[in-house]
């Protein structure tokens, strides 16, 4: 029976060809390092399930966003738990994408023809710290509130633009409710539909492309 | 040809994926369930005796509503609910309380003297000086608070969970 609906469905919809093609792909003898990439997006699906939850109770607001994080740790139930997979996991997976780009740098694989899977590679790393960036302040605590005014004033010292940049990065001259709620609109919002189409690219190069082997002692 | 009873490499691996995946996916699927409805769970639980003022200002034989309100933490925020009950003073030792919440959908119910009947603002659900259903859609009398008197003040009883 089972059997009998997979081939209806598979003669509608091609999915054997849909999974020779994406995981039967031939792939060069490889080691372990090949992984760094798989573990990434592994961890980004994490984040955006835990995310998701995480915004059932989350509120964008000064007079809200801490006490419903305490409510998150302490009053519902695993609610520490959806929590603290999140926070590694944002960690974790700024290392997982930092050892990629390595891997990639020093076994060559971003030359010819791969050239446009790099370069998303590389806005993908810089969204991924904008996730880091953005989600650090959400919490509403001391640490982020003055994490966040220091990493706005950084830009602050770019010449002639930088104080523009530190008041479109907060919303105006002082860290507020604004800073607040758009930090939580790139957070859940723009950066995730950017890194979304970004991973869309840079697999579709994987697979059409396929991976470079390692390099050999007369490369 | 030999027929092998070892494992294929490829076998091994899918068994131990799946295995791994069904763990991963339960050790976070179930506190996810958990997670979602834990505050719907929790009971709500009253159970007080309300002074609702004395009872030589009520009026015999007119239902008088006296109103009031709880105050419940839900999540990280009290929430006030309002609530009313129509006192009806039958003598100076005897009076009844209806919630004024009608048994239809929880709209609140008004006493109408020109009519003598309780009459609800959505759906013209009526109900008479007993709380008893008159016409209307609602499905059952009005609910009825445990009453008593002590030192001339009148008291509810109002319970919840």
């Amino acid at each position: 029976m089972a059997a009998k609906v997979m081939s209806w469905l598979d003669e509608r919809l091609g999915l054997t060809t849909i999974y020779n093609t994406v995981l039967d792909r031939k792939v060069p003898k490889v080691n372990w390092l090949f992984t760094l990439g798989s573990a990434t997006a592994i961890l980004f699906l994490l984040q955006a399930v835990t995310g998701t939850f995480l915004s059932v109770y989350y509120v964008p607001s000064p007079d809200h966003a801490y006490d419903s994080i305490q409510y998150i740790m302490t009053g519902v139930a695993y609610g520490w738990l959806i929590r603290g997979i999140h926070h590694w996991g944002a960690t974790l997976m700024v290392i997982t994408i930092f050892l990629h780009m390595l891997r990639t740098f020093y076994m060559a694989a971003y030359k010819y023809p791969r050239e446009i899977t790099w370069v998303t590679g590389v806005v993908l790393l810089l969204t991924t710290l904008g996730m880091g960036f953005t989600g650090y302040l959400l919490p509403w605590n001391q640490r982020s509130y003055w994490a966040t005014t220091v990493g706005t004033e950084i830009p602050g010292t770019v010449p002639f633009i930088g104080p523009f940049i530190t008041r479109l990065l907060r919303g105006g001259s002082d860290l507020s409710a604004v800073t607040l709620t758009r930090f939580f609109s790139l957070h859940i919002w723009f950066l995730p539909a950017m890194i979304i189409l970004l991973i869309g690219v840079h697999l579709y190069l994987v697979i059409r492309i396929g991976i470079s082997y390692a390099p050999q002692q007369d490369d | 040809m030999t027929v092998s009873h070892d494992l294929s490499r490829r076998d091994f691996v899918r068994i131990v994926m799946t295995f791994l995946g069904t763990i991963m996916v339960a050790v976070i699927g179930l506190p996810a369930i958990a997670y979602l409805f834990s505050p719907s769970v929790k009971a709500k639980e009253a159970d007080v005796w309300i002074p609702a003022g004395k009872i030589d200002s009520y009026p015999v034989g007119v239902p008088t509503l006296f109103s009031f309100t709880r105050t419940t933490l839900n999540g990280w925020e009290k929430t006030v609910n309002s609530f009313g009950a129509y006192i009806l003073k039958i003598d100076d030792t005897t009076a009844q309380a209806f919630s004024n919440i009608c048994t239809h959908l929880s709209c609140r119910v008004n006493w109408t003297p020109a009519a003598s009947l309780y009459i609800c603002p959505c759906h013209d659900g009526r109900f008479n000086i007993e709380g008893k259903v008159v016409s209307g859609p609602p499905p059952q009398p009005l609910n009825q608070y445990e009453t008593k008197i002590e030192n001339g003040l009148v008291y509810i009883h109002f319970k919840e969970g």
